[in-house]
């Protein structure tokens, strides 16, 4: 009989994934917040590492790891700069709406 | 006959069209740094040298061969290949022939003196270099025109007169009445031209296969080839031969370059243009093309009586609506625009009655005292103008000029003692050539009055033309000055009179070479020389006449100078010897008897000078002369009854009482301008106007222009609202299209197998499809002969072919673990097959 605690398959994995995925998605349409924008899209990037990595074992394959690893630096690497740029931005204004950042628009 | 000579790679016949261009591109665009001593100059030189080269051509190599065979004195010089295009091949070929020689030397010495006669015309004119550049380009057209080996590189010329005449008569476009003059007289241009098109397009059609490789639509092809020969008289619509339609369509071409009914409107109006212009114009270019052109083509018309009769009788009804029009003028010009356009109905008539060297003969005639006519107008009005006129053109002004002007007043006496067809100046010998033509003509098929008939309309017209010649010259010349300018006036500069003087010799002494045959009387050769010149160019023979009709004494079958004879021995005839082909060149009028002697000559019924003339008796000869003589005579005397001293009172009586509505007509054209505005010029404008509400109002302005802008408003709005900005409202579009783009992707993508069977081994190989979803590569499993067995495993397998039948193929999701199951037939099995057994 199936115990939901250690009968878990590729597709709980793939389906947490795709969750997950898709929670970034709406973050980063609806939240106005740049620093919530921001973890959004990390969780957009993880979601997408997860499923890289579900199927990296389902095939048995190495490279699918190595993927991951690179989107790791690459996330980290973006998420300081991002984050250094909202502080930069809040120190100036006070303030990290992106609606309010409009100076750049036309 | 071919003359290399070149010079700078190009055939010296080239530099006789290229010098007036040279001359026109050098003033027309670095005139306005020249000075006005170096604008003529060129312009001038151009000309001269074109003179030049025409007249050392002509009477160099071309009168050469000619002494030694007339029917080689032809120097072509094709410049390149113009057009090649299926069976179309033209080049751009120049031809020198006894014809075009006479144009060109026409052409360019009497446009030689209107280039001297204009420097001291338009001395004043700040647009100096431009005019002299036009009648350089007029020049050249004009050359083209005549030199030309093909239609369509006479067309060039043809449509470059066209050109250039609407830039001279519009010269002075300040003055809106002379540009829409110019527009006129392009416009009605354009729509000969136009029939001209057709005309030669339906020749092509006709020859196209006869000339497939070779030039097409060259003149010598077209006259000589016996093919097309024969083409000519077939028949098209409505009966009528091919040669009647392209012929009629050729000289309404004419019809429009050379001012006949019903396109003439222009030729009037087309003295407000300089007088200089109007003198090249109406004297050595332009409205003689048409002329030319039906010379020219005298093989195609020679080929049709129709034709013929329709260029006869439109060359009759003009010339008598025209010297009509002349009576009642009072612009100096305008008596002798009318005047042209009378002299071209009476080259039409001679040409439509087959007597081709007659309409060449009074072209060159008229060319040289309507040239020194028109420049002696311009010596008038130039002396007036500069003694104060306000209406220098005006008769009514003048009177008494003859003390003022000497020298124009004895080159216009001159002129128009000629004109008039006063023994024995020009216009006497050329008249009466056509007159003669016209009596004894009898084409095959035409009534044998049609002659006499042309005859005496042409007596009427010359009776007029002495008149209102001679009406003009009175009323400029005689009796007292009638206003203060004419009593003021001086002699002009002599760059005008030396043009004057030397044309007033030539319009003396030009009808010399064209003296009618008499017995007894033996001038010298030169005397004929313009018909044995003109002999080899223009038909000599009336093409294929229809049998029955033709008038030859004895019956047709009587042409054979021998059966003539038997019949009728003493019948004129027209000796042409055997062992020549008919027509080539015959050998002057004698009896049947006397041809007869020769044998296998033949009597041809032939329109050549020599022939026509002398079927008529010397007396007939004789008697024509005299009346046409007389005719001038009276019309001259009738000039001096009524306006010897000025306008005389008669004619006010007449014109106030019984005339009065005759001298309406005339002085309103017979309300041709005015006819033409309500049939054609109204209802084309109302039409224009309906177009342009319905097409450029409403059609390309509200539906093409505006619709166009509101439609790309409309979706601008639309997007104006995605296109607000927000970054993250652009993710929206991102996110949705993406989730699209994934949904059509695995619509109904099902998984499936694709097979293919080795054509030449015994093998199958058979690859899964795994189709959309999640179900990407799971394991594969195959049953090849459906006994429900698992016979293979893997995404691409090759069975043997044995082995093979209906196969179902699973696929397993590696994530949910589902299996799919394919099954298609791959070898079709029957059980008694021999294959189905392992």
């Amino acid at each position: 009989m199936s115990n939901i605690l250690f009968d878990v398959g590729y597709e709980h994995f793939l389906v947490l994934a795709a969750v997950l995925f898709l929670i970034g998605v709406g973050g980063v349409l609806v939240r106005r917040n740049a620093l919530i924008i921001l973890m959004s899209v990390e969780l957009m990037l993880n979601a997408a590492n997860m499923t890289v990595l579900t199927f990296a074992r389902m095939w048995g394959d190495i490279s699918g790891h190595t993927f991951a690893l690179m989107v790791i630096a690459v996330a980290a690497a973006e998420a300081s700069v991002g984050l250094a740029i909202v502080v930069a931005v809040f120190r100036g204004r006070r303030n990290v709406d992106v609606d309010r950042l409009t100076t750049l628009r036309h | 006959m071919d003359i290399s000579i070149k010079f700078w790679g190009l055939p010296l016949l080239a530099w006789i069209v290229l010098l007036p261009t040279i001359g026109a591109t050098a003033n027309l665009v670095f005139g306005r740094w020249l000075s006005r001593g170096a604008v003529y100059t060129i312009a001038i030189a151009a000309v001269a040298a074109a003179a030049g080269i025409a007249a050392y051509l002509v009477f160099g190599p071309l009168l050469t061969a000619f002494k030694q065979a007339p029917a080689t004195a032809v120097i072509d010089q094709p410049v390149y290949t113009w057009i090649e295009v299926g069976k179309l091949k033209l080049d751009l070929v120049f031809r020198l022939d006894t014809l075009s020689a006479v144009m060109i030397l026409i052409v360019t010495f009497v446009g030689l003196l209107i280039h001297i006669y204009s420097t001291g015309y338009m001395a004043s004119d700040p647009r100096y270099a431009a005019f002299f550049g036009y009648l350089n380009l007029f020049m050249a057209a004009m050359l083209v025109l005549v030199l030309a080996g093909n239609m369509p590189v006479m067309f060039i010329g043809w449509e470059g007169v066209g050109l250039c005449s609407f830039l001279l008569i519009g010269f002075w476009y300040e003055n809106e009445s002379y540009a829409t003059a110019g527009r006129k007289a392009f416009v009605v241009n354009r729509i000969g031209d136009f029939s001209f098109l057709l005309g030669m397009f339906l020749l092509f059609w006709a020859t196209k296969d006869y000339t497939a490789g070779s030039n097409a639509l060259d003149f010598r092809e077209l006259a000589g080839n016996s093919q097309i020969q024969s083409t000519y008289v077939t028949s098209l619509w409505g009966g009528e031969r091919l040669a009647a339609w392209a012929g009629i369509f050729l000289f309404i071409g004419a019809c429009g370059k050379s001012a006949q009914i019903p396109l003439f409107v222009w030729l009037p109006d087309a003295m407000a243009g300089p007088t200089p212009v109007s003198a090249l114009i109406h004297a050595a270019t332009m409205v003689t093309a048409g002329v030319y052109m039906v010379v020219r083509l005298s093989f195609l018309y020679a080929s049709s009586t129709t034709a013929l009769a329709v260029v006869a009788a439109i060359g009759l009804v003009t010339s008598l609506a025209a010297a009509f029009m002349a009576f009642a003028q009072t612009d100096l010009k305008k008596v002798l625009a009318y005047s042209t356009v009378s002299q071209l109905g009476f080259m039409f008539v001679a040409a439509g009655t087959g007597n081709w060297v007659a309409a060449i003969f009074h072209l060159g005639t008229h060319a040289f005292f309507k040239a020194c006519l028109f420049l002696g107008a311009g010596s008038v009005m130039h002396a007036m103008e500069h003694a104060g006129s306000h209406a220098p053109g005006d008769i009514m002004q003048m009177g008494g000029l003859r003390k003022r002007l000497p020298i124009t007043r004895a080159t216009f006496m001159v002129s128009c003692l000629a004109i008039a067809g006063i023994f024995p100046f020009a216009g006497f010998f050329s008249k009466d050539e056509i007159l003669g033509g016209a009596w004894s003509v009898e084409p095959p098929g035409w009534p044998w009055w049609t002659g006499k008939v042309f005859w005496a309309g042409l007596l009427i017209a010359a009776l007029g033309t002495a008149f209102y010649m001679w009406r003009l010259y009175f009323l400029v010349f005689g009796g007292e000055a009638r206003s203060k300018p004419a009593g003021e006036a001086h002699e002009s500069p002599p760059a005008m009179t030396g043009p004057l003087i030397v044309l007033a010799f030539l319009a003396t002494i030009a009808g010399f070479i064209g003296l009618p045959h008499l017995k007894g009387v033996h001038p010298p050769a030169i005397t004929h020389g313009l018909a044995t010149w003109l002999e080899p160019v223009v038909s000599n023979e009336w093409n294929d006449p229809p049998p029955k009709e033709a008038k030859i004494a004895g019956g047709p079958e009587s042409r054979l100078a021998s059966d003539l004879a038997k019949k009728a021995p003493d019948a004129p005839c027209c000796c042409v010897p055997g062992d020549q082909a008919p027509g080539a060149s015959a050998e002057g009028a004698t009896t049947a008897k006397q041809c007869a002697q020769k044998p296998g000559a033949m009597c041809a019924l032939s329109p050549t000078k020599h022939c026509v003339l002398e079927e008529t008796s010397d007396g007939t000869t004789y008697l024509l002369m005299l009346i046409a003589f007389s005719i001038g005579g009276l019309g001259i005397l009738l000039a001096w009854l009524f306006y010897a001293r000025g306008p005389s009172k008669t004619v006010d009586r007449l014109v106030a009482g019984p005339l009065g509505p005759v001298y309406e007509a005339s002085k309103h054209k017979l309300w041709f301008d005015e006819v033409y505005d309500q049939i054609i010029v109204r209802p084309f404008k109302i039409a224009a106007r309906g177009l342009f509400e319905i097409v450029d109002r409403f059609v390309i302005d509200t539906v093409a222009v505006n619709g166009t802008a509101f439609v790309i408003g409309l979706f601008g709005r639309i997007a104006r609202w995605v296109q607000n900005g927000q970054v993250q409202r652009y993710l929206v579009g991102i996110v949705i299209g993406a989730a699209l783009v994934f949904l059509v992707a695995q619509w109904e993508h099902k998984a499936t197998f694709e097979y293919e069977i080795d054509p030449s081994g015994n093998t199958v190989r058979l690859v899964a499809d795994p189709g959309g979803g999640l179900s990407t590569l799971g394991k594969v499993e195959w049953d090849l002969d459906s006994d429900g067995r698992i016979d293979a495993v893997g995404p691409e397998i090759t069975a043997r072919r044995g082995d093979v039948g209906t196969v179902t193929m699973w696929i397993e999701d590696p994530i949910s673990r589902k299996r799919i199951s394919v099954t298609r037939v791959v070898i079709e099995k029957t059980p008694d097959s021999p294959e189905g057994s392992k």
